[in-house]
């Protein structure tokens, strides 16, 4: 006789009058699948935990923003933010769709180089670049944005020294309505720095005034901002034609944009409060074609949005560990994955959906990672169906920073898979091993062995 | 274990504590659980009846029961052990 199906059994406290500040909370679908490729399948092939990017994803993605902004503004490029996630792989196909590069490091910066990102296409930033990155900046031809005057200073010298010209453009801080005020990167614009700034290179032999750049914020949920970021950029570009008789050749607002996960603390789910591409696209291109440049002249836009761009492309595969029982009697399930590589969890409500079959029964549930650690909380509180020890589970829309900011701690790194659009998959970023983590380490001879 | 008097789950899994007021809901496992601790079967009579009759491997079995037992617990409705 065939045995009847078993389900683990619940019991659960009706608590009415109690539902959360957004009502009952949904319990999630399971994902079993990933562009029709079953979920075990893909840990039988690769382990458990792995990270999954879908290629497709990435593209349509791509496409989105760019049919999004240039619908508005007939002059923009796109730059793919190297450290949003700077595997090659995900990298070249950022530059396929014709993305140029945007870096902050003289690592990422030779990173684009061996993507075969010509220096013309690359567009470098971030506060720290030694005299060596600036010299192979110049000499590529590559667009320098200027942080602090120290770094121009260290410019000035170098061309000299080099007699060669330097295309430059130079970062931009501004109160923009929002908080917190970012106004660590460049040149502030209300007390007159970003101006000093731009009069000095205007006086200089061997740099090039080409681009404003601004960087206001990280998931920045207010299109106003931008806004009011693109009217003072463009403000300071008339200016710089008008009194200094220098044309700037493109605005760069940065990245910033929201993806659709939801903030820690946030009182709603981030699809509900969200702008969309063509809302950031609206506010920039107006608050730009609005402020005074004749329309054969407009400076080209570029954007270096990461976040929203690659996050809905990756995918965290992992199963659970263990489950048991808090002290208050609230369940707890412990995942084969922590915040060492879902670093992205510190800030968001992660998704994170059964990888299988379950019933409708769920609980209030704390998802631990797997680190022996107090702080490896991945969520601290969820209706969660009650899995067991062994059942996959998927966390969607991870595929920014976590593949960069990851920490190699107590373990190894996971593989990363790329599924591409024609349903195969291919490792981008093998699993790490003993020898991957001893390589760079060197042992004193005095601790070696005696012979 | 022995669940507290008067506390009877019916047939659609609700169960009300007349000494607290509170309800619980329980899933159909949960259920028959719980009237087989009532009835005051032991834990090796639930087991193998349990696992006769449900697709369940022994250590699955075993889990659940301790979680259910610490749940039951935790929600007081067994009697001073």
């Amino acid at each position: 006789m065939e045995k009847k199906k078993f389900e683990y059994p619940v019991i659960k406290r009706f608590q009415p009058g109690m539902p959360g500040k957004s009502g009952i909370q949904p319990t999630l679908e399971p994902i079993t699948e990933i562009n029709n490729i079953p979920i075990a399948r893909l840990q039988e092939e690769y382990g458990s935990p792995m990270f999954l990017i879908t290629e497709n994803t990435i593209r349509d993605t791509y496409q989105e923003a760019l049919q999004a902004f240039k619908s508005r503004y007939p002059k923009v490029q796109f730059a793919w933010s190297y450290k949003t996630n700077y595997l090659d792989a995900v990298c070249r196909i950022f530059h396929d769709e014709g993305s140029w590069a945007e870096v902050v490091s003289g690592f990422e910066y030779n990173k684009a180089r061996e993507n075969g990102i010509p220096g013309k296409q690359i567009i470098f930033n971030g506060p720290d670049k030694s005299r060596d990155d600036l010299e192979m900046a110049v000499r590529d031809g590559a667009y320098i944005h200027l942080d602090h005057f120290d770094e121009m200073y260290t410019l000035i010298e170098l061309t000299e020294e080099l007699k060669m010209k330097a295309k430059v453009a130079i970062r931009v801080n501004m109160d923009t309505g929002i908080y917190p005020k970012w106004d660590r990167f460049g040149f502030n614009y209300e007390n007159g720095e970003a101006w000093e700034a731009l009069k000095k290179i205007a006086q200089q032999e061997f740099l090039e005034l080409v681009g404003l750049h601004t960087h206001i914020g990280t998931y920045v949920m207010s299109t106003q901002a931008y806004a009011m970021a693109a009217k003072k950029l463009a403000e300071l570009a008339l200016r710089a034609e008008k009194n200094l008789g220098k044309k700037i050749k493109y605005i760069d607002m940065g990245g910033g944009f929201t993806s659709m996960n939801t903030l820690k603390g946030a009182y709603h789910s981030a699809s509900d409060t969200n702008p969309g591409f063509n809302e950031y696209a609206d506010a920039i291109s107006f608050a730009i074609m609005s402020a005074g440049f004749q329309q054969n002249e407009l400076p080209v836009l570029i954007l270096e949005t990461g976040r929203a761009m690659i996050d809905d492309s990756g995918y965290l595969l992992g199963s659970v560990l263990a489950t048991k029982r808090l002290t208050d009697g609230r369940r707890a399930t412990v995942l084969d994955f922590g915040v060492n590589i879902l670093f992205t969890s510190f800030w968001y409500d992660h998704e994170v959906h059964p990888g299988c079959e379950v019933s409708d029964y769920a609980e209030e549930t704390t998802l631990y990672g797997p680190l022996c650690m107090n702080i490896d909380v991945i969520r601290q509180n969820l209706s969660f169906p009650l899995l067991k020890k062994g059942d996959p589970v998927v966390v969607p829309r991870v595929g920014a920073y976590n593949m960069t900011q990851w920490m190699q701690f107590i373990t190894y790194r996971p593989n990363v898979v790329l599924l591409d659009r024609d349903g195969n998959t291919h490792i981008i970023k093998r699993k790490e091993g003993l020898e991957d983590l001893k390589r760079a380490e060197i042992i004193p001879d005095f601790l070696k062995p005696k012979e | 274990m022995k669940i507290k008097p008067n506390l009877k789950v019916n047939e659609s899994g609700f169960l009300f504590d007349p000494t607290t007021g509170e309800s619980y809901s329980l899933n159909d496992m949960g259920s028959i659980y719980f009237r087989m601790i009532s009835e005051g079967r032991s834990p090796d009579e639930i087991r193998t009846l349990v696992i006769n009759e449900y697709d369940v491997e022994a250590s699955t079995f075993d889990k659940s029961f301790l979680d259910f037992e610490s749940r039951l617990r935790n929600l007081r409705l067994i009697e001073n052990e």
